[in-house]
């Protein structure tokens, strides 16, 4: 499988991702899936500058990229594939497109509307529907911000001050 | 004009440790170099802190620790929402400590010489 990583990450390109992540899964491109910065060739370069030489970067929209899906996956090179929001890998995955992928969420960070799920997780109620149907979609979410942590299953995942 | 001030910003502790070295050294005001760090903070928290840290009609560099990464990308996006804001990134102890000394320079003047002072402090001593 060529798509080494499909990552929810509201940093996208970062240090956990290209030095964290990349370090243990070699990929030889980072693909960003993001409607607003696939049409901002500014906002685009804000994010490559300092990339490895050897590393890639694209930027697509979501039907782009729900295009050019299977393409990236029965490709030679490796790739990590970031959305900056759940709902964006849900517009991805809509109707099965992801069936039986794993999907790291890695890091959305406090906001209004969110609560405490990880420390580098907080969730808002439609987060919590949109995980909800990526799960009927049949992706397997799960969180961990970096290779070495811990997997946290999608189950889980429940505001803090919800649990018992 | 007034002197231009500074922020570093940065993983984890890196800032607070920095900026507490040039203080160290130099004796620098605290209000005019601002440590700060990205730990727990998303993309517009990132901004809105850095913007709650600048000052009304006097220029700022932005320090960041790496060229890329989210400090990076909030202290460039600032550079599109604001004038009079410089970026410099890979920030060392030897740059901090000219910009202590040379606030008083025109913004654009002082960031090229702390990039060539920061490059040239790096040096293989064995």
């Amino acid at each position: 499988m060529s798509i080494v990583l499909y990552r929810i990450d509201e940093r996208l390109i970062h240090g956990q991702v290209v030095v964290g992540w990349g370090s243990q899964l070699h990929p030889d491109r980072i693909i960003v899936v993001d409607d607003q910065l696939a049409g901002s060739d500014w906002e685009q370069e804000l994010y490559t500058l300092g990339l490895p030489a050897d590393l890639a970067s694209e930027f697509q929209s979501v039907a782009d990229a729900r295009d050019h899906l299977s393409a990236w996956d029965a490709a030679a090179d490796r790739t990590i594939l970031l959305t900056r929001d759940i709902a964006t890998m849900r517009r991805i995955a809509d109707g099965g497109t992801l069936r039986g992928v794993e999907v790291n969420l890695g890091g959305i960070h406090h906001a209004p509307g969110r609560r405490p799920v990880l420390p580098y997780l907080y969730l808002s109620e439609a987060d919590f529907c949109e995980l909800d149907q990526l799960a009927h979609d049949g992706v397997i979410v799960s969180a961990r911000d970096l290779p070495a942590g811990r997997r946290v299953e999608a189950q889980e995942l429940a505001p803090i001050e919800r649990r018992a | 004009m007034s002197e231009v001030r500074g922020i570093v910003v940065g993983h984890g502790t890196m800032a607070v440790g920095i900026v507490d070295a040039v203080r160290q050294i130099t004796g620098l005001d605290e209000d005019v170099l601002i440590p700060l760090s990205n730990r727990g903070l998303g993309p517009d928290m990132l901004i809105a802190s850095l913007r709650e840290h600048l000052v009304p009609d006097t220029s700022t560099i932005v320090f960041t620790d790496l060229q890329g990464g989210s400090c990076a990308v909030a202290a460039r996006r600032l550079t599109h929402q604001l004038p009079g804001i410089a970026v410099i990134c890979g920030a060392n102890l030897p740059l901090l400590l000219e910009f202590a000394m040379n606030r008083s320079l025109p913004l654009d003047q002082l960031v090229d010489m702390l990039v060539e002072r920061g490059r040239s402090s790096i040096v293989s001593a064995t």
